[in-house]
């Protein structure tokens, strides 16, 4: 690298610093909501948003002081990898957290899931006497919506 | 349960994803390079078999490349969002998990719209109804029936982009119907 620094790596040198310290307060942030967040749900929010755009961030910014074309392709990678995932990851732990009541209901103002749940639960109750015809464990991976007598999508 | 056959045309995005994965990650994108990750990309789309993804046999790059700004636009607010709200309301925030039924049966639709609400301000897909595409979303913030109803109306638009990018000629014609009357 040049020993003199020239405009356009002033702007480079710039443009990732304020990435970079963009990019920790966003990855603050998160730690922030987890913290002060009341519940599971809410604080999946704080888990995902903040976050991919704090990698972003940092990525983008370690790609603009490499300087080489060939680390782009390995960030994007990096980038869309997180972007796919991390929206799965918090639908897993949210549906396994709504499941198991780990929220608050006097913090919903609205719930129009809590009667599909209790719709299902109380089917999977009544049907259980006769429930010869039908294996169980195959109704209970089902049970996740209205339309829930194991009707083929 | 028997393998469906997939045509080439059908796996050739998963392939060149493979490709681009395999030489991204050697960090080489010679000639030889890409023809072996070719070879290695089709060995492992033969030997770890996954259903087929049913694209919708259309893609508008023209639609993709505003959508992708506009996407990681909302994404930035969608941080500030949270971070704001973390550290002003904290504790005292007020949530809604709310129904919305989607207008496409596709399972790449619903997945890609799943994502794309997650990613944006305020909302976290919590349930999926598959049978009826219903998603159920929770709402961050969401204090009166005037968020819930923009929430909802967010949703649907979000879907509705995405169909115009890539969804089936009969979901396009559907929704252009839909806007239309």
């Amino acid at each position: 690298m040049n020993p003199e620094p020239s405009a356009v790596d002033t702007i480079i040198d710039t443009v990732s610093a304020v990435f970079m310290v963009v990019g920790a307060v966003m990855s603050l942030g998160a730690a922030i909501g987890l913290l002060r967040f009341p519940d599971l749900m809410s604080r999946m929010h704080a888990a995902t948003k903040p976050q991919v755009l704090g990698l972003f961030l940092l990525l983008a910014s370690v790609g603009l002081q490499l300087r080489t074309w060939w680390v782009w392709p390995v960030l994007f990678v990096a980038w869309i990898f997180q972007v796919l995932t991390v929206p799965v990851s918090a639908h897993m732990v949210g549906r396994a957290g709504y499941r198991t009541k780990h929220l608050h209901r006097e913090l919903l103002t609205t719930d129009e899931l809590e009667a599909v749940v209790q719709k299902a639960a109380d089917k999977k109750t009544a049907d259980r006497p006769d429930s010869g015809r039908q294996d169980p464990d195959k109704r209970a991976a089902h049970d996740d919506g209205p339309a829930d007598d194991g009707a083929p999508a | 349960m028997s393998r469906r056959r997939i045509s080439i045309r059908q796996e050739l995005p998963l392939l060149v994803w493979l490709v681009f994965v395999w030489c991204a990650l050697w960090q080489d994108f010679s000639p030889g390079n890409l023809l072996f990750g070719a070879l290695i990309a089709v060995v492992v789309a033969r030997l770890f078999y996954l259903p087929p993804v049913e694209l919708g046999g259309r893609f508008s790059i023209v639609r993709a490349v505003p959508f992708a700004i506009v996407f990681l636009g909302k994404v930035v607010a969608a941080s500030f969002q949270v971070l704001y709200l973390a550290v002003a309301r904290g504790p005292k925030v007020t949530n809604a998990v709310v129904a919305v039924q989607l207008r496409s049966h596709s399972d790449l639709m619903v997945t890609a719209t799943g994502h794309v609400i997650s990613l944006i301000p305020g909302s976290l897909v919590v349930e999926v109804d598959r049978s009826t595409s219903t998603l159920y979303i929770h709402g961050l913030n969401v204090r009166s029936g005037e968020d819930i109803v923009s929430l909802r109306k967010e949703v649907r638009d979000a879907e509705a982009a995405l169909i115009r990018i890539m969804g089936t000629r009969e979901e396009l014609a559907a929704l252009k119907q839909e806007v239309g009357a």
